[in-house]
C-alpha cells in the first residue's frame, strides 16, 4: 500500500470522489469535490485546506547550521532571522539550479526545510567539518496549508498569536494542547498560513482547523486547485519549469537562478562577503548578461483567442486546468521567442493565463508575443503580451 | 454637488446599463455624469444589508449573460469583478426524490439516467443543439440590429451582412432557431426528453421574467435568451458575483468613476430637456438643470419615452408602439435570512445540493399550473421557485453558520385582479414559504427573516414599470429590430442627442450590459459623424 499522510484518516471521509494522485510517494488528494475550480474560488474568495505533509522535511541544527547554509544555498540565509522563513534554491558549481525549498528558522542554530525531493545525501555530503547535523523527519510532521482571504480570521479562532504573522515569518504556538509551528507561508500566492504538527497529533490538530472553519467557507482542496493558484501567483514548480541540473542530460535542461526569474535572491552577490556554490558562475553571468532566458508571465489577447476559434466554427474554451505541455511562442516575424511552460484560462483574471520562458529581450512588460494552439488540428497563434510575474498578486497576501 | 453643471453626456439611472453606458463615454474622453434616483447605484442588480450581517440580493440574483467584452473593455478584474462558480443545480420533486446537477458532466449523465435511461444520451444532444443555436445568434447578441426599415448605405450593409451570417447557418441549425424562437419550451425539450423532473428542471429557463407557461409558444424564446450567457466559455452556465449582484455593480461604479465619469445619487430627473428636437440636458425634480448635449436614458421604454419627454413632441407610431409595449411583470422575489440550511429528507445530511440554483420546478405540467393561476389574475398556489442560498458560494454574505436564501419566484403577476400587492404581500411570501417547507420539511423553522418583493415594489423601487426584470417582456416582436420600437432599436431616439440604453433596448435583459455598451458606440458614432 502506498503511504498515506498523517491526516489521511480524515481526509478520505471527504473525498467524494476518491481521486488521488501520489506525490512525493504519499497518496495526495487531486481534488475532494468534483469541481476543481470550487476549490480554488475557495483558495480566492474564502479559505482552502491542503494537506502539503508529503514534502520532504529535514531538521539542519547545530552552532554552524547558519555558516554551512549559507555556503550552499544561493540565497543569503543569514537575512532570516529566527521567527523567519526564507524562500530559496541551492545551484551547482556551474550555476545552474538543483532544487528549491523553504527554510524555516526556528532558532539561532535550527532550521527546518521542506523541499519537493529527498535531499539528505545532497547536504550531508557538504557538511565536511562544521557543527551541524541533517535529520530526516519527513514523516514525523504532517502539514496543513490553510490559504485564502479568510485563512487569518478562522486561523485566529484556534492560534491567535499565529495570525499576527507578518509574511514568511513563524511561530511556535498551540492548537488545542497539540504543539504546533505556523508560519505565513504558502503555493498559492494569496493571505496563508502553514500548519505544522507532529503526526501523533495530526488529525486532532485537523479537526479543530475543519472546526473553526465551519460556516466561514473553508474547503479542502486538492493538487488541481493548488497547480491552479500557483500558475496565477507565478510560483515555479520542480519538473515544470526547472528540473534538477544534477539529473540533467544538456544544458538545455538547466537553468540558473536568473533564468527562473530568482534575480531577487542574489541581492548583493557582487560585493558580499559569502561564497557559495554557483556564486562564481552567477557572478560571471551577471556580468557578461549570459542568462539565456527571463521567466515571464503572458497574459493571451482574449479577442483574438476568441475569434479564432469562432471563426474555425468552435465555442472558444476557457478551461481552468493547467496545460501539462509546452506551447512555442514566436515573435511577430515568425521566429520562435521562448515557450510557455504552462496554459490556463484563470477565472479571476478573466483570462487565459500562462508562465513563459523567453529570451531576454522580449522580456520587458508589454512585449508582444504569439503563443502557438491547436484549433481544428491546425497549428495558429494567439496574440499575447509579456507581463511580470505574479500576475494575481493581492495586496492580502503580504498585507 | 456635482462638480460642473455642463458635461458631453449625461445618463439618466445608475442600474447596470447605465453604469456600463457612463463608463464606456467616458473611457472615450466624454465628460460624463451618470445620475441615480437611489443612495446607491445598480438599479435592480443591489445587494442590500437588511439585517445586519445578512446581504440580500434583493432584486437581481446571479450572472451569466454579461457580455464577456465588457469584462475586458472596461478592465472590470481590476476594479474587484469576481464571478464564482456555483457548481451545481437542484430540483427537488413532489414523491421525495430529486434532480442533483454537479459539475461532472458523466455524473450528471448517471444521474439523469436514475431517471430515464432514455434521457441519458439525450443531454449530450440537447445541449449540443441547443449551442449550436446560441453561436448563430452570438453575433446578433452583440451588435446593433440593422434598421430593417432604413435606407442609408450602413443600414443595407448592414441586412446584407445579416442575410450573408444567416445563409451560413445549417438547415437543421436554422430550423432548431426558428423553433426556439416561435415556438415553445416544452416542444423543444419533448424532442429529447421524456422525463418529467429533468424537463421540468430544463423548461424553468423558459419561463423566467415572463408571463409565458412552457408550453405557452414563446417560451422557446425565453429559453434560448437564457441559454446565451457564456460565463467562463460555458453557454448557459450562471455564476455568482462576489457580494451580489450589488457587488458587481459596485466593480461598475469604480470602473466608471476610474474613467472619469462622475456619480451624482439620490437625484431623480423629472425630465430630459430639448429645443427644437436636439438634447440640451435634464431637469432634477428639485428644478436643478444639468447642461448636456447627449443624454442617454437607462430606464424602461416606457419611461424613456412617455414619461422623461413629452410625448406629444414624439412620432405618433412611436408612442402607439411604445404604449403597447408588453410589460405585464409576473415575477416577485422572496429573500430569507436562514438559522442554517434546510434539510432535504432524500439527501440526509448532504448540503452539497445548495451550492448553485435550487429549482423547484418538478415538472412542466407544475410550471404550467402555476402559470395558470396567473393567466386569470392571480400569483400561482405551487409557484416555480428559483431559490440560491447565496452565502454558501460566498460565506461574506451572512454570519459564520448563517445564510440568506434568494427565491425568484413566479408567477406573481403585477396586475391582480379583486386585490392588490399591498393587501397581498404577506399571504404572498407564506404561499413561498408553505411551498418551501412542502418540500423540505423544517424550513419555516430556519427563517430568521423575510423579505418580499412583489412586482409592485419592483416598479416602486427600482423604476421599472409594472415590475418587469427584463424592461420589457422577451417576446418575439419586442426583440432585436423591434426593441424596443420598429425603427428605434439603434439606441436613438426622434429627439437628437437623446439615446437609450436600458434593459427595454436590444439585446437586454438579464445582467447583460449588451445595451449600454452598444448604446454608447451609437452616441460615438454619431458624435465623430457631426465632426466629420
Amino acid at each position: 500500500m502506498i503511504k498515506t499522510s498523517p491526516f489521511y484518516e480524515r481526509l478520505r471521509e471527504f473525498n467524494q470522489g476518491e481521486l488521488w494522485t501520489h506525490w512525493a510517494g504519499q497518496l495526495s488528494a487531486l481534488r475532494y469535490d468534483m469541481s476543481a475550480k470550487h476549490e480554488y474560488f475557495a483558495i480566492r474568495n474564502s479559505a482552502g485546506l491542503f494537506d502539503t505533509s508529503p514534502l520532504y522535511k529535514y531538521w539542519i541544527r547545530g552552532k554552524d547550521a547558519e555558516r554551512f547554509l549559507a555556503g550552499v544555498l544561493t540565497r543569503d540565509i543569514r537575512a532570516c532571522r529566527p521567527g523567519q522563513a526564507h524562500y530559496t534554491v541551492w545551484c551547482d558549481d556551474r550555476g545552474f539550479v538543483l532544487e528549491d525549498g523553504v527554510f524555516f528558522r526556528h532558532s539561532e542554530s535550527e532550521f527546518l526545510l521542506t523541499c519537493a525531493r529527498p535531499n539528505f545525501s545532497y547536504f550531508s555530503a557538504l557538511m565536511g567539518t562544521l557543527e551541524v547535523e541533517i535529520q530526516d523527519v519527513s514523516d514525523a510532521y504532517g502539514v496543513l496549508a490553510l490559504q485564502g482571504p479568510r485563512s487569518r480570521d478562522i486561523l485566529a479562532l484556534i492560534a491567535p498569536e499565529a495570525a499576527e504573522l507578518a509574511f514568511f515569518s513563524l511561530c511556535h504556538t498551540k492548537i488545542g494542547p497539540a504543539a504546533v509551528t505556523i508560519s505565513r507561508t504558502g503555493y498559492t500566492g494569496d493571505l496563508g498560513f502553514e500548519i505544522f504538527v507532529g503526526a501523533d497529533d495530526a488529525l486532532p490538530v485537523l479537526d479543530a482547523v475543519l472546526a473553526a472553519g465551519e460556516g466561514r467557507g473553508l474547503r479542502l482542496f486538492g493538487e488541481q486547485a493548488l497547480l491552479m493558484a500557483r500558475i496565477e501567483a507565478g510560483l515555479v514548480l520542480i519538473d515544470v519549469e526547472f528540473g534538477s541540473s544534477r539529473l540533467a542530460f544538456t544544458d538545455d535542461e538547466r537553468f540558473t537562478p536568473k533564468e527562473l526569474g530568482f534575480g531577487w535572491m542574489l541581492r548583493g552577490i557582487d560585493s558580499d562577503d559569502r561564497p557559495f556554490i554557483g556564486r562564481t558562475a552567477i557572478r560571471r553571468e551577471i556580468a557578461e548578461k549570459s542568462s539565456r532566458w527571463s521567466m515571464v508571465g503572458v497574459v493571451l489577447d482574449w479577442a483574438h483567442h476568441d475569434q479564432l476559434y469562432t471563426d474555425a466554427g468552435l465555442i472558444a474554451p476557457k478551461d481552468e486546468t493547467p496545460l501539462s505541455y509546452e506551447s512555442m511562442l514566436y515573435d511577430d516575424a515568425g521566429q520562435r521567442v521562448g515557450y510557455a511552460t504552462t496554459l490556463m484560462y484563470s477565472p479571476v483574471l478573466q483570462r487565459h493565463i500562462g508562465m513563459a520562458r523567453v529570451r531576454p529581450e522580449v522580456a520587458t512588460a508589454g512585449s508582444r508575443v504569439n503563443v502557438e494552439v491547436t484549433i481544428n488540428h491546425e497549428y495558429r497563434t494567439v496574440g499575447a503580451e509579456v507581463a511580470r510575474l505574479p500576475l494575481f498578486n493581492p495586496k492580502r497576501k503580504t498585507a | 454637488m456635482t462638480k460642473s453643471r455642463n458635461y458631453d453626456a449625461i445618463v439618466v439611472g445608475g442600474g447596470h446599463n447605465g453604469l456600463i453606458n457612463g463608463a464606456y463615454l467616458a473611457r472615450s474622453g466624454l465628460n460624463t455624469l451618470i445620475i441615480e434616483r437611489r443612495g446607491v447605484v445598480g438599479g435592480a442588480a443591489v445587494t442590500e444589508e437588511l439585517v445586519p450581517g445578512f446581504h440580500f440580493t434583493t432584486f437581481s440574483y446571479a450572472l451569466s449573460l454579461l457580455r464577456p467584452d465588457i469584462i475586458h473593455e472596461l478592465d472590470l478584474v481590476s476594479h474587484g469583478f469576481m464571478p464564482l462558480l456555483m457548481p451545481s443545480g437542484f430540483s427537488p420533486m413532489e414523491n421525495g426524490d430529486y434532480l442533483l446537477m454537479g459539475p461532472d458532466h458523466d455524473e450528471n449523465v448517471r444521474e439523469i439516467m436514475r431517471h430515464s435511461p432514455h434521457d441519458a444520451d439525450a443531454w449530450d444532444r440537447y445541449k449540443h443543439d441547443l449551442w449550436r443555436v446560441c453561436q448563430v445568434v452570438k453575433p446578433l447578441f452583440d451588435s446593433a440590429p440593422p434598421n430593417i426599415f432604413g435606407k442609408t448605405p450602413e443600414d443595407l450593409e448592414a441586412m446584407a451582412e445579416l442575410a450573408s451570417h444567416l445563409r451560413g447557418v445549417e438547415p437543421k441549425v436554422m430550423h432548431d432557431l426558428v423553433r426556439l424562437l416561435t415556438g415553445s419550451a416544452a416542444d423543444f425539450l419533448d424532442d429529447y426528453f421524456e422525463s418529467d423532473i429533468i424537463k421540468g428542471y430544463l423548461s424553468s429557463s423558459g419561463i423566467i421574467g415572463t408571463k409565458v407557461g412552457p408550453m405557452s409558444q414563446g417560451s422557446g424564446l425565453v429559453l434560448l435568451f437564457h441559454s446565451m450567457g457564456e460565463h467562463d466559455g460555458h453557454f448557459g452556465s450562471w455564476a455568482f458575483h462576489k457580494g451580489g449582484n450589488g457587488g458587481f455593480t459596485q466593480v461598475l461604479s469604480r470602473a466608471a468613476q476610474a474613467y472619469g465619469a462622475e456619480i451624482l445619487l439620490e437625484s431623480a430627473v423629472d425630465s430630459v430637456l430639448s429645443k427644437d428636437g436636439v438634447t440640451t440636458g435634464v431637469a432634477l425634480a428639485d428644478g436643478t438643470e444639468l447642461h448636456a448635449p447627449v443624454v442617454v436614458s437607462s430606464l424602461d421604454p416606457r419611461r424613456t419615452f412617455l414619461e422623461l419627454v413629452d410625448p406629444r413632441e414624439l412620432p405618433t407610431d412611436l408612442v402607439d408602439n411604445i404604449r403597447r409595449f408588453r410589460f405585464q411583470g409576473t415575477s416577485a422575489k422572496v429573500n430569507f435570512a436562514l438559522d442554517g440550511l434546510p434539510s432535504y429528507p432524500a439527501l440526509g445530511d448532504r448540503s452539497d445540493q445548495y451550492r448553485g440554483f435550487i429549482a423547484v420546478s418538478p415538472s412542466m405540467e407544475y410550471l404550467e399550473r402555476a402559470f395558470d393561476d396567473a393567466k386569470y389574475g392571480w400569483y400561482s398556489k405551487r409557484p416555480f421557485i428559483d431559490g440560491a442560498i447565496q452565502s454558501i458560494v460566498d460565506p461574506d454574505m451572512a454570519p459564520p453558520g448563517k445564510h440568506v436564501m434568494s427565491c425568484f419566484v413566479q408567477y406573481a403577476p403585477y396586475h391582480l385582479k379583486g386585490s392588490d400587492w399591498d393587501t397581498e404581500r404577506d399571504r404572498f411570501g407564506d404561499t413561498v414559504q408553505a411551498t418551501l417547507e412542502s418540500f423540505f420539511p423544517g424550513f419555516g423553522d430556519l427563517v430568521l427573516h423575510r423579505e418580499v418583493v412583489t412586482p409592485l415594489d419592483i416598479e416602486r423601487v427600482v423604476g421599472l414599470s409594472e415590475g418587469n426584470i427584463f424592461a420589457g417582456e422577451f417576446f418575439a416582436p419586442q426583440m432585436y429590430f423591434f426593441r424596443p420600437a420598429p425603427g428605434w432599436s439603434q439606441y436613438r431616439t426622434p429627439i437628437s442627442g437623446y439615446y437609450q440604453c436600458g434593459s427595454g433596448t436590444h439585446p437586454g435583459g438579464c445582467v447583460i450590459g449588451g445595451p449600454g455598451k452598444l448604446a454608447s458606440q451609437q452616441v460615438l458614432r454619431d458624435l465623430a459623424r457631426k465632426v466629420s
